[in-house]
């Protein structure tokens, strides 16, 4: 199997854009399980997937980010949570064929370890879980992402790491404070999270979501600043979104995201694709300001 | 007991939840918020005075550090939990009338949204302000929202979403509202909301933080 790690020393990769908004553009409804699509939509998350091949993505994802059992059970498929993200890996593995590699998504539970909404044995547990489902259905790696919370993090990467043969890449979301530094919610700055998730096992490391892809340079600089060596992927969404005429619009457009594709490049960042808001247009964009042209 | 009000009040402040609570390190093996609040109350102190010179204080001084970044969500949920705890003592008092809260606000994470965070933290912060909450929970729709409104007269109506895809819902929900009971005045919040968003929509208040939230409150009770 290649590994992504060592691809990503060699030259920009480009990974995928979004996933939940675009399957909402496709008719699914606010409140509906994204996950139970890959069983009931099949056809319309495979067209998500194929949209991110066809525009050169190296790397895709799985539509199963919401996909751990403490999520699901909020829409009552708890029990399902094999199933599913079994089944968001073969779709995406489908899509990608050979020349593509697939990138099993784990979001957050949703609980919170210190409000004791979940041990952290259990956590561990659901990690396994669907780490394990996802690379039986044929993911390459697995991208935990969205994370606050460094435990809960740390607990992600661990029980993929021990559980897969997979590599595994870590993302956390951060947010610009008044002082201009970077914090995710839960207080965690880029330049603490590096040493624990590495040790947990993780090779690969970055941030995605945030407030547009201008606001993932520096967050790119301070975990460059604190490794040389780990590849950086950045998931940037398409800046903050508002709202007009009863939906909402995200502000960046393809060419404003590849716009600052140089600037994150020399910052540091190895892979680089799109979150919330972001298309196979901005993707075939990114892609084409990474080109054959290296800047490192 | 202005000491003892003092140390509950720094309990609230750094989530000093009880005795046997290692959290936070500088406070281990001390009392906490509980057994403080027993301790209080047994000494003779009002409950209203133990809620406001005690909790309020705490809260208040923690929702101010949160805005400012100083501290994150962590802290506030474990302020929120020694200030929940104590308030078990003082519950009876409220039930019985022999203490008053502010007044009622409603709160709800909208229809088609399964997210809480954000919504237990306000939930949090506005009780520890003294106010009575009545949280309706997660994915709430209108009609519920209305027969809330309805059981508390006079009550405020917080709705909360983190989706851009549940914010038409934030709009219908406050037109809903607002046409069921024009006086009711209606708070918006969460990651994708906005001040021009919240004029938009004909709500009454937004704040980015939920100190903002409590301050607008205490204004307008």
């Amino acid at each position: 199997m290649r590994k992504i790690s060592e691809l990503a020393g060699s030259r920009i990769l480009v990974s995928d854009g979004a996933w939940g908004t675009f399957l909402h553009q496709k008719g699914l409804q606010p409140g509906g399980c994204p996950e139970l699509w890959n069983v009931t939509h099949r056809g319309i998350v495979l067209d998500v997937a194929r949209s991110y091949v066809a525009v050169g993505a190296d790397m895709i994802e799985t539509n199963s980010f919401g996909g751990s059992r403490l999520k699901l059970e909020k829409y009552g498929l708890g029990e399902r949570a094999a199933e599913l993200n079994r089944t968001a890996a073969e779709i995406s593995r489908e899509a990608a064929g050979d020349g593509v590699l697939v990138l099993g998504s784990v979001g957050p539970t949703g609980k919170m370890l210190i409000m004791e909404e979940a041990s952290p044995e259990e956590m561990y547990e659901v990690f396994r879980e669907q780490a394990m489902a996802l690379e039986a259905g044929g993911a390459d790696a697995i991208v935990v992402e969205t994370m606050t919370d460094l435990d809960e993090a740390v607990l992600a990467v661990r029980a993929a790491r021990e559980n897969t043969r997979l590599e595994v890449i870590c993302t956390m979301t951060f947010d610009k404070l008044i002082t201009a530094e970077y914090r995710t919610m839960m207080g965690i700055s880029p330049s603490d999270m590096v040493q624990p998730l590495l040790d947990a096992g993780a090779t690969i490391l970055g941030t995605n979501c945030g407030n547009g892809i201008a606001g993932m340079i520096p967050v790119v600089e301070e975990i460059r600043k604190c490794n040389r060596d780990i590849p950086i992927l950045v998931h940037a969404n398409a800046g903050i979104p508002y709202y007009r005429d009863g939906r909402t619009v995200f502000p960046e457009g393809p060419e404003e995201m590849a716009s600052h594709v140089k600037a994150l490049i020399k910052a540091g960042a190895n892979i680089i694709g799109g979150c919330c808001g972001t298309t196979p247009e901005h993707i075939a964009r990114i892609k084409q300001a990474v080109g054959g042209g290296r800047w490192l | 007991m202005t000491d003892l009000l003092q140390k509950l009040s720094e309990c609230v402040e750094f989530g000093k939840v009880n005795k046997s609570s290692p959290f936070p390190p500088q406070m281990k093996g001390e009392d906490g918020a509980d057994e403080i609040a027993r301790q209080l109350l047994d000494g003779g102190t009002s409950p209203q005075k133990i809620l406001t010179e005690g909790l309020m204080l705490g809260m208040e001084r923690v929702g101010i550090k949160f805005r400012e970044n100083k501290v994150f969500v962590p802290q506030v949920l474990m302020s929120a939990k020694a200030m929940n705890t104590a308030m078990v003592h003082l519950k009876p008092y409220f039930l019985s009338g022999e203490a008053r809260q502010k007044g009622t606000f409603i709160i709800g994470t909208v229809e088609g949204d399964l997210h809480d965070i954000g919504k237990n933290l306000v939930s949090m912060m506005v009780e520890g302000n003294g106010w009575k909450v009545v949280d309706l929970g997660v994915d709430v729709k209108a009609d519920r929202f209305i027969t809330a409104l309805n059981e508390n007269p006079g009550a405020f109506v917080g709705l909360s979403a983190l989706l851009t895809t549940t914010m038409p819902a934030m709009e219908r929900i406050t037109k809903s509202i607002k046409s069921a009971v024009p006086e009711a005045r209606v708070a918006v919040g969460g990651a994708p909301v906005t001040h021009e968003f919240c004029e938009k929509i004909g709500a009454d208040v937004y704040s980015r933080d939920p100190q903002g939230l409590v301050e607008y409150l205490n204004e307008n009770i």
